[in-house]
């Protein structure tokens, strides 16, 4: 069973959260920072895939033979 | 060997491979005959651009130049005999690669033909090129008329010749130095030669009007090379290839050594696997077309000049050469410097002395790491020209195209193979 305790406090930070303008990082597919872009939403995109395109066999392998 | 030791093998192998290749003193010697370079290279043998293939699987263009090449050499009397000729199999073919030797587009070389000489003073070793034939109608885009084949002869029997005597008379001349101008004057050295080839004439003249007695002649040379920005492309790949051969066969190295493509297959070589061959499909270059000419008429991706980019020229060094992004069709000056950005990522270090203005010196990147390509996703970015389909019109127009990743998958594969970890 969860303690409740341990939820965040939400009843503190979301009101902080509506009141200012968001601030997003996006990770991954760019259209999503893009279509934000064009709403003049502050957004730094970060241009990440999973490596070797999620291709398991060959993540094993980058990670053994990797610095 | 656990993980700890094999990851702090490759880097030693890696850094071994990047110094050979950062120390490379290239210096352009001499131009001779292919049959006295390559004594390998007899009557009826042809070398060609990119990885092995045969007749039965070439493309158009890299068909219509071995028809022209075995009429040229006497080896055929028109271009339908030596299509039939070709078919029975009546020619060797092998891959530049495999002789100390590349060349651009279909890359053909065959005895008579004269070699530039490019020798590495750090590593010792030698490696050859064609010399380049102008734009347009030509060999290594797939012509092969009597105009094609009678610049070739010219080019055998009277600039080659004194281009050879030219350049003993003067002693060579360096291309590490060169090269480190032509960078600051907007080339990259792929699809812009433009301030090489004119830095490179100005060396060459004064030994030039020395070695030919017939000012006519003299003339005839000095306009040739003076009307051809690209003349410089051909030196900049022997360049390439004599860096780039000493760093083979450095045992566990993940390093790059060769990229090259024949119109039907792309092919890359990494150092600890020596002179085996990973190959994928190669991809359609996406650019701009000359007038008259589209998309539709392009053959596939051809030649060995992607030695450039190996070294970390070409497409690596696209933020250098601003005018080029236009030429090719790679956008605006900010995206060449973005192409550039994402070679970083691919590439185990910066030449200490091929820096990019525009980026306060930074060194282009060089040392193509395949755990990197395959790692992120960025393959190599190749400025190329781009030849007809059919075979004996030529060049269309030129642009961008990319490695395939299926050729650095199997070759982090077969590493792991040699390595016992599959």
């Amino acid at each position: 069973m969860s303690d409740q305790n341990d939820a965040p406090d939400t009843g503190r930070m979301c009101p902080e959260l509506l009141q200012s303008p968001p601030r997003v990082i996006n990770v991954g597919l760019a259209v999503f920072a893009a279509d934000l872009d064009a709403q003049d939403v502050d957004v730094i995109h970060v241009d990440w895939r999973p490596p070797a395109g999620g291709d398991e066999g060959l993540a094993r392998l980058l990670s053994m033979l990797a610095d | 060997m656990d993980s700890t030791s094999l990851a702090g093998a490759i880097r030693s192998a890696n850094s071994k491979a990047l110094e050979i290749l950062l120390q490379g003193d290239p210096v352009l010697i001499d131009v001779l005959p292919a049959r006295d370079l390559i004594p390998e290279l007899k009557e009826h043998t042809i070398l060609h651009a990119g990885p092995p293939i045969e007749w039965d699987r070439m493309c158009g263009p890299m068909r219509g130049a071995v028809a022209g090449v075995a009429v040229f050499e006497g080896w055929a009397g028109d271009l339908d005999e030596a299509g039939v000729q070709a078919a029975k199999g009546c020619f060797e073919f092998h891959p530049n690669h495999h002789f100390s030797a590349v060349g651009p587009m279909t890359g053909l070389t065959t005895c008579s033909q004269p070699l530039l000489v490019v020798e590495n003073r750090a590593t010792g070793n030698r490696a050859y090129c064609t010399v380049n034939e102008g734009l347009g109608k030509v060999m290594r885009f797939g012509g092969n008329d009597e105009s094609v084949r009678d610049r070739l002869a010219w080019i055998r029997d009277s600039l080659g010749p004194a281009l050879g005597t030219a350049l003993r008379c003067c002693g060579g001349i360096p291309l590490r130095p060169l090269v480190t101008r032509g960078l600051t004057m907007g080339d990259e050295m792929h699809q812009r030669n433009v301030a090489c080839s004119s830095l490179l004439l100005r060396e060459l003249a004064p030994a030039l009007a020395s070695a030919v007695a017939d000012h006519s002649d003299l003339s005839e040379m000095l306009a040739f090379m003076g009307s051809n920005d690209q003349f410089f492309l051909n030196i900049a790949m022997a360049m390439g290839k004599s860096i780039m051969d000493p760093v083979r066969n450095i045992e566990q190295s993940t390093v790059v050594t060769a990229m090259t493509r024949n119109g039907t297959d792309f092919g890359i070589r990494i150092s600890g696997l020596g002179d085996e061959w990973f190959t994928a499909p190669v991809e359609m270059p996406a650019g701009l077309y000359f007038p008259g000419f589209s998309a539709a008429d392009a053959n596939p991706d051809m030649g060995d000049s992607t030695i450039i980019e190996t070294i970390g020229l070409g497409g690596f060094a696209m933020a250098a050469a601003p005018a080029v992004a236009g030429f090719v069709g790679a956008g605006s000056v900010a995206e060449a410097a973005g192409i550039t950005a994402r070679m970083r990522e691919i590439t185990l270090g910066e030449h200490p002395e091929w820096t990019i203005v525009s980026e306060n010196y930074q060194g282009v990147p060089t040392g193509i790491d395949i755990r990197l390509v395959v790692e992120t996703g960025i393959v190599p970015t190749i400025n190329t020209g781009i030849a007809h389909r059919e075979p004996g019109i030529g060049q269309v127009g030129a642009g961008v195209v990319k490695a395939p990743m299926a050729c650095f998958e199997k070759a982090l594969r077969a590493l792991g193979e040699r390595l016992g970890l599959s």
